[in-house]
């Protein structure tokens, strides 16, 4: 519903002038976002320096995430590991069957067999929910909203418009509504991106309960995340919100608004809503 | 044609639709039911491969231990000639209990407990014993939706008028509510 939204409010700003603008926006975007869904395994694991496990490397990990993946009844993930002391896991891949799962050695070390079980399954969750296919067509339509609003900013600049049907009065009203969309809408949309990426957190948090049969195994897990104050070192702006837990620690997030544009729910309230589960 | 008519069509076809979406469901959880329980035997099968290993292992340290041998081995046997769902739940929680017995004895022998041979034994039963509850909870969920599906109104009774009918559990009905007895 809320591409729906996105698209029509894309829609009705761009009528009054010209859908050509749309139909390049929407290919060089798409452009983007496709390829970025298409390598983003690849991608990220390039820019995260991880590196390929095989049964015999960690036999515990590959067990827990062959026997999750019995329980849900897909295939198994290529795996991964980052060395790095920060507890924090991700998982990509644009289907089941092409899919990564990720895990830093500090998730490795520090978290026992019940809170690996109750992470994997939320990444796993992650998977077969197809959010990182949801996340890409989300991004998509931000970048398309942006380059709109830069097209019409530059229109505006360059004195041009090439329709010349509509009246006098109407005319002026639109070009106010315009640039102030212009201006608003990347932000909008931007934060309706961060509003769907928390959703589907909770989403994956109970798909991945509802998977083990029991909740409490990740509310412990993510207890030791908050707990831990080191943030990931490989982690940046674009990677972020794949991760189970949001990798850059040590702002305080008790803000209403510093909520707005986080990636993540805060963990208090997810290790709240698992333990009421 | 007249409004009615059209109107008539347009019903006619939603409920077309509809009940072509209902079979299309139960049929394709019928697939995903058998795949779920074929799933299940790719585990239990590994348990039976295993079982002769683990017992020729036992033997050697533990000669005294028959009566627990004879459990396993019975139930094993059960496990390889049951059939229906219902008969594969009940062996499977025999094997899975004279296994339990066996490990657990098994602590008082501590040149068994020492042995690689045994310890892997007991790790990759151990690792099939979770693989089978998994795959019980895959194939059991599946079973949920298709039976859901048949229990809800109007999908249930359309179901059932093309002939689908409710899937068993994968559970076992008498054995599991007995107390275990552990003798020592």
């Amino acid at each position: 519903m809320l591409f729906v939204t996105t698209v029509v409010f894309v829609y009705g700003k761009a009528s009054g002038y010209g859908l050509s603008y749309v139909g390049i926006g929407l290919i060089i975007s798409g452009i983007m976002g496709i390829s970025s869904y298409y390598y983003s395994d690849k991608m990220i694991l390039g820019m995260s320096g991880a590196k390929q496990i095989q049964k015999e490397d960690n036999p515990v990990l590959f067990r827990t995430v062959e026997n999750l993946c019995i329980g849900a009844g897909i295939p198994m993930p290529r795996i991964y590991i980052i060395k790095d002391s920060a507890i924090n896991a991700f998982a990509t891949g644009r289907d089941p069957k092409h899919s990564v799962v990720c895990v830093t050695t500090g998730i490795l070390d520090r978290l026992n067999k019940i809170e690996l079980e109750g992470v994997i399954a939320h990444e796993l969750s992650h998977v077969r929910n197809y959010d990182i296919r949801l996340m890409s067509i989300v991004v998509i339509l931000v970048g398309l909203v942006a380059l709109l609003a830069d097209f019409f900013m530059r229109s505006l600049w360059f004195g041009g418009r090439r329709d010349r049907s509509s009246s006098g009065n109407s005319q002026g009203i639109f070009l106010l509504i315009g640039i102030a969309l212009a201006i608003l809408s990347p932000l909008i949309a931007t934060l309706i991106q961060l509003a769907v990426s928390r959703k589907r957190e909770f989403l994956a948090d109970a798909s991945g309960s509802l998977l083990t049969r029991y909740p409490e195994g990740l509310a412990s897990a993510l207890e030791k995340i908050s707990a831990d104050k080191e943030p990931l070192e490989v982690a940046n702006n674009a990677t972020a919100h794949l991760y189970i837990a949001n990798p850059f620690k040590g702002k305080a997030r008790h803000n209403w608004l510093t909520n707005l544009f986080n990636t993540h729910p805060p963990i208090a309230e997810r290790i709240r809503i698992l333990r009421s589960m | 044609m007249t409004t009615e008519v059209i109107i008539l069509l347009i019903v006619l076809g939603a409920i077309t639709l509809y009940a072509l979406s209902v079979y299309n469901s139960l049929a394709t959880g019928k697939v995903h039911i058998k795949e779920a329980f074929s799933g299940i035997d790719v585990q239990l099968k590994r348990r039976v491969d295993l079982v002769p290993n683990l017992i020729e292992t036992v033997k050697g340290y533990a000669k005294h231990e028959k009566g627990l041998l004879e459990n396993v081995t019975k139930a094993r046997s059960s496990l390889m000639n049951a059939h229906t769902t219902q008969e594969k739940a009940q062996s499977d929680n025999m094997l899975s209990q004279a296994l339990k017995s066996l490990f657990a004895v098994s602590e008082s022998y501590p040149d068994l407990k020492a042995s690689k041979n045994f310890l892997e034994l007991q790790e990759e039963l151990s690792d099939i014993e979770a693989k089978i509850a998994y795959s019980r909870q895959f194939y059991n969920s599946n079973v949920r939706g298709y039976n859901k599906t048949l229990a809800i109104f109007p999908s249930g009774s359309l179901g059932r008028m093309f002939g689908f009918k409710d899937e068993e559990f994968f559970e076992a009905k008498s054995l599991e509510r007995e107390p275990v007895k552990v003798k020592f």
